[in-house]
Parts: structure tokens; C-alpha cells; sequence
């Protein structure tokens, strides 16, 4: 299948002259610039017989990065057996990262371009029904960026009315960072031994300032 | 003098045009018994007629993709127990294998037996579920009945294999936590021999029961193309006729050894939906007999992979390498090399995916989950419409979704 599935990134090449290859452990992979987006996935659909979307999703590469967004979809050939990696980088701010919609080609991008809206504040031009899917109408955060933590932030109850009849917002998780957390790739022991962090601190007695 | 009478009817009898109808709205769920879970519809009513269906998920989010990232890859797997939790001994499976794919790892055959065991009768498990209240929805306790008579069996087989009955996390990277107990594979093949007469029971009491047909033939009809367009997997895309099935396509953990057809439905309604999961327990106990049958000896974990899988207990308490090997791997979590992969288990609801992007390290840097019954459950809106609100019910049980796996 490899040798098939490197025809298909030559091929594309011929007809986008931007596309590049990707770094990948396993299945073919293609880097393609936001404005090909759309041609290139076209291409793939009705050329390379790659019919089934099977994944959308995007990678977040922490604050400063350039790109800090990168969108990632899996195709997969339902007649051919493989898959395609294609990623492309969000363009626009930092903060409200754009990238084409897909929606046009298959109608299951729908959910999963909400899904990276939601979970990342990616904007999907194009997209006819852009909101949240998981997380509720109106909450603030993007949770799946690096910048936000994994306890959560406490926000507002969704209906105000609640919210001003309880006076109870939305707290963040108990435990910052769950009872055992090992830290990213660091070597130093101490660091990254997983180990209970200070959970001291209870509804009777305060949460220490971070 | 005789005056005519005005009926009440006769503006009634004068007009002309059709009735004016009002659109009525209705939810359904979150806590509703035929959604499965926690799944909302919100529903737009022309009469007893969908006019449009909106499902509304979330409410069983709990951020696994953020935790992923906090933690070592084997501290990941008991999460991946509660996704598709009706089939945690296949979820175990797939993301085993999607980490050991970054790691380039290829575990043993007795390893590999093990996991096809083990994931056919979690599927044998979920399936059996799926038809228990697919025939509850549809008005036939006695379905389920039988079916949970079946899946307390297979609950007890786990029990002894795993320790657990539901959240099993039976996997390791590398190997499993545990080889199989002695006789176990005997019990297995028991159990099997004597599933194939009460299953055939089971299905008998629906195929030909006219109240089901006449709740599911020709209801929900899925089109191939449509099927595909949303991204539907397993039995529901199976059942429209496209005959995609991971195991054969794209065979893991040796499942290219064993003989086993792909059942595929003709018209992709609710009813050949019920009758692809039917075939599919049949043949889930054929793999599984072949299975038994070559079982294979050796290693059931990867002996060589030494910075993967943590060594023996006893080696541990009395070797030094082994205690220094053990503890890097406990705190520091299996090391694995930079790059990405991205892996498809052919799971009971369909294709269970996990895209890993890792820098190194024994934590990922990000993992996205490509859950089934999120993607099945995107083409509600489209297929509900033009159908009876207790058609609504009968296309939910068909499709066999998981909530806990939809909204992670």
C-alpha cells in the first residue's frame, strides 16, 4: 500500500505545487497550505478513491509557536484500504486561528469541525452551523489548548437564572492536576516522578494562591 | 318558518386549501430510556411526523483527550475502559496497540491471541447488549432477558481473567497485565459451544416477529453514500452495504490467521442493522474457537522491549537492573520516540481511532480519540426526518451507540 499511497503525494504535488511531505510513523502524510485545502481534499476524494472521512482534529504547539494551530484530517480509501494523513496550518491571530471547512465535500465534517471549534476555537470558513458541541452554549474557554489547565477555570452556570437563584458557579476539579501527574517529556527525576500533589486544601480549609 | 341550521363544520366544509398545522417542539432526553444514556433530541414535530431532529451531546464529557496529556501511556488505559464501557476489553486493545505502533513494537503471537479472545467476546458482550435494548425499544423484554443471562457468563470469564467485570484495563503497552488463567481457554470454548444454540434462540425470537419488522424494515434507511459522507463505521455502515471491516482490510494483532466473513445488509434500515450484529456474534465465535484451537505458547508480553513493559514482580524484588527498569517505567512512563501515529481498531460500534502526537517521553503530547458513536450518531439529523417519533426510537436502537464513548 505505501508504494500506492506515494503515488498519490506525487500526483497531488503535480497539481499543487505547495504540497509537501510529512513527517509520519505509519501512513502517508501530506502538509498542505490552507488555500489548497479544499482542492487537494477534493482531489483525494474523487481522484484517489480516499471517500471516508474518518478523523478531524487539530494539534495545539503552545503559546508562541508558529503555527500554533495545526488542523489535521484522516482520510481513508474504503475500496484502496489506506489511510492519508493531511495537515494544514491555521492561518489568522494567534487567538482566532481560521482554517477552511470541509464541510461541503463530507457532510460528517459537520460535528467534528464544532468539536475543534470548541475545543480549540479553531474558525472553520465555510462552515454553516459554527458552535460549541460538547461544552456548553456560552462557556468561555477553548479547554484542549495547552494554555488552559487541566483542573479547569470556573466559570458562570450556563442559565443566568440559575446561577442568580443558587449563586453557585461552575468550580474547577478538586484536584489540580488529578492525584498523579508526570510531567512532558523532562528528565530530571524529581520532576518527572509521578507524585500526589498538595491537595491540603477542601471545601472547610482555602485553596492556597497559585 | 323553518330557518337553516348552521353546522358548526360548515366554515370548515367551505375551505379550501389544507389543515393549518403548529409545529410542536419536543426533547427528548437527557434521562430518557430509549436514548441510552445521556443523550438529548431536541425535536421538531409536524403532528406525529419529525420535521427536524437536533441531537444535543456532551453531558458525558469529562475532557479524556486533556487527561491524555497529563499522564503516562499506561496510566491512559483505565480511561479508555469507560469510552465504548459496554466493550473495554476491545477499547483496551486498540489504544494498546495505537502506542505500541509508535513504538514500533510488535508484541508476541500468544499476546496477540489473547487480545483477539478477549476483544471478539467484549464484542460478542456489547453486541448482545445492543440487541437486549434494541428489543426492549421495540416492545420484546424477553430479548434482553436472555441476552443478559448470556453477558453475565462472559462477565464471569472477564472476572477471572482480568479481576474486573466491567472496567477491565486489561491491556499494557507491550503485553497485557496478566496471562490467562489455567483452563481458562477452556472455559472460553464452553461457554462458546454452549452460546451458539441460545443465540440462535435469541435472534429467533426477532428475525421473523412481526411487531419487529414491522418497527424496523424500512425505517431509518441509511444509503451507502450517505453512510459514507458522515463517516459511519461498523455494523451501521456494513449495513448499508459497504463491506469496509478493519480486521479484514487492514488486519492488527493477527487477525489476518483467522477465517471469518463480513456480513453486509442490502437496504441499510434498522432492520438489516439488527441482522449484520447477529452475523457478527457468529462469526465473533468462530475467530474465537480458532483462536483457542491454535492457541499459541511462548511470551504473552514483549519480552525485549525493556524501557515498554515493566519486568516480572518476583524479578523486581530481587534483582537490581530489574527494580532500576521497573521504577523508570513507573515513573517515568514506557519511552517512546517523537512522531505521530494515528490507529483504527475495528470496535463492536465501529472504528475506535487514537491519533498520538508525542515529542518523546513517556507522556503524549496530544491525543485526539476518533470515537464511533460520535461520527454514527452525526447523521441523526438527516435520518430522523420524515419519520414517526416512535420510528426515532426504533433508528436509536439500531444504531447502538455509546454515550461515554460519544462525548469523552
Amino acid at each position: 500500500m505505501s508504494s500506492s499511497t506515494a503515488d498519490v503525494t506525487s500526483a497531488l504535488q503535480e497539481k499543487f505545487p505547495n504540497i509537501t511531505a510529512r513527517d509520519s510513523l505509519d501512513h502517508e502524510a501530506i502538509n498542505v497550505p490552507a488555500v489548497d485545502v479544499l482542492a487537494a481534499m477534493q482531489a483525494l476524494r474523487d481522484e484517489h478513491s480516499f471517500d471516508l472521512l474518518t478523523d478531524l482534529t487539530a494539534i495545539d504547539w503552545a503559546e508562541g509557536a508558529d503555527p500554533r494551530f495545526v488542523v489535521v484530517y484522516h482520510l481513508y480509501s474504503t475500496t484502496q484500504h489506506s489511510y492519508i494523513r493531511v495537515a494544514t496550518n491555521c492561518t489568522g491571530e494567534e487567538e482566532s486561528p481560521m482554517a477552511p471547512s470541509v464541510t461541503s465535500l463530507w457532510a460528517g465534517a459537520d460535528w467534528h469541525e464544532r468539536e475543534t471549534y470548541d475545543m480549540f476555537g479553531i474558525i472553520f470558513e465555510g462552515h454553516s452551523d459554527l458552535r460549541r458541541i460538547l461544552m456548553w452554549e456560552g462557556y468561555p474557554y477553548y479547554p484542549l489548548r495547552k494554555d488552559f489547565p487541566l483542573a479547569g477555570i470556573e466559570t458562570e452556570l450556563p442559565d443566568p437564572e440559575v446561577a442568580a437563584a443558587t449563586g453557585t458557579p461552575v468550580i474547577a476539579a478538586p484536584m489540580m492536576g488529578g492525584p498523579f501527574v508526570a510531567s512532558t517529556g523532562e528528565m530530571n527525576m524529581s520532576e518527572a516522578e509521578p507524585k500526589a500533589k498538595d491537595e491540603s486544601w477542601s471545601e472547610s480549609s482555602e485553596k492556597p494562591e497559585a | 318558518m323553518a330557518t337553516e341550521f348552521a353546522y358548526p363544520d360548515a366554515a370548515a366544509k367551505n375551505a379550501t386549501g389544507e389543515f393549518e398545522t403548529e409545529k410542536m417542539s419536543l426533547s427528548m432526553g437527557p434521562s430518557h430510556p430509549s436514548t441510552h444514556g445521556v443523550l438529548r433530541i431536541q425535536m421538531e414535530l409536524d403532528g406525529e411526523v419529525v420535521t427536524k431532529a437536533e441531537p444535543v451531546i456532551g453531558y458525558l464529557h469529562r475532557g479524556d483527550e486533556k487527561i491524555a496529556e497529563n499522564m503516562t501511556y499506561n496510566q491512559f488505559v483505565p480511561y479508555t475502559d469507560r469510552l465504548d464501557y459496554l466493550a473495554p476489553l476491545a477499547n483496551n486493545m486498540a489504544y494498546a496497540i495505537a502506542v505500541e505502533r509508535l513504538a514500533n513494537l510488535e508484541v508476541p503471537e500468544r499476546c496477540q491471541a489473547i487480545r483477539v479472545i478477549t476483544a471478539e467476546l467484549a464484542r460478542i458482550s456489547a453486541h448482545l447488549l445492543g440487541l437486549g435494548a434494541f428489543g426492549i425499544d421495540t416492545g420484546a423484554w424477553t430479548v434482553f432477558m436472555y441476552a443478559f443471562t448470556e453477558r453475565e457468563k462472559l462477565y464471569k470469564l472477564f472476572e477471572e481473567l482480568t479481576g474486573a467485570r466491567f472496567t477491565t484495563s486489561y491491556t499494557r503497552i507491550g503485553g497485557v497485565s496478566r496471562d490467562v488463567p489455567e483452563g481458562w481457554n477452556g472455559r472460553v470454548d464452553e461457554f462458546c459451544d454452549q452460546f451458539l444454540p441460545i443465540l440462535e434462540e435469541i435472534l429467533a425470537m426477532l428475525t421473523r416477529n412481526k411487531i419487529f419488522m414491522d418497527r424496523t424494515v424500512d425505517v431509518g434507511v441509511i444509503p451507502k453514500e450517505d453512510a459514507i459522507a458522515y463517516g459511519l463505521t461498523g455494523p451501521n455502515l456494513r449495513a448499508s452495504g459497504v463491506p469496509m471491516d478493519l480486521r479484514k482490510d487492514k488486519p492488527y494483532s493477527g487477525y489476518e490467521k483467522y477465517d471469518f466473513d463480513v456480513p453486509v445488509g442490502k437496504t441499510g434500515d434498522s432492520y438489516d442493522r439488527y441482522l449484520v450484529r447477529g452475523e457478527e456474534m457468529r462469526q465473533s465465535v468462530r475467530i474465537v474457537k480458532q483462536a483457542i484451537k491454535n492457541f499459541p505458547e511462548g511470551d504473552w508480553y514483549a519480552k525485549d522491549a525493556k524501557k515498554i513493559f515493566a519486568p516480572p514482580k518476583d524479578k523486581v524484588m530481587s534483582s537490581m537492573e530489574e527494580l532500576i527498569q521497573n521504577f523508570m517505567i513507573v515513573t517515568e512512563g514506557p519511552q517512546m520516540p517523537a512522531g505521530e501515529v494515528y490507529f483504527e481498531a475495528e470496535n463492536p460500534k465501529g472504528a475506535l481511532g487514537f491519533y498520538i502526537v508525542s515529542k518523546g517521553g513517556g507522556v503524549p503530547y496530544r491525543m485526539k480519540i476518533r470515537a464511533p458513536s460520535f461520527c454514527n450518531l452525526s447523521i441523526l439529523p438527516k435520518v430522523c426526518v420524515g419519520m414517526m417519533v416512535s420510528d426515532v426510537v426504533s433508528i436509536l436502537g439500531s444504531l447502538d451507540f455509546v454515550m461515554g464513548e460519544c462525548d469523552r
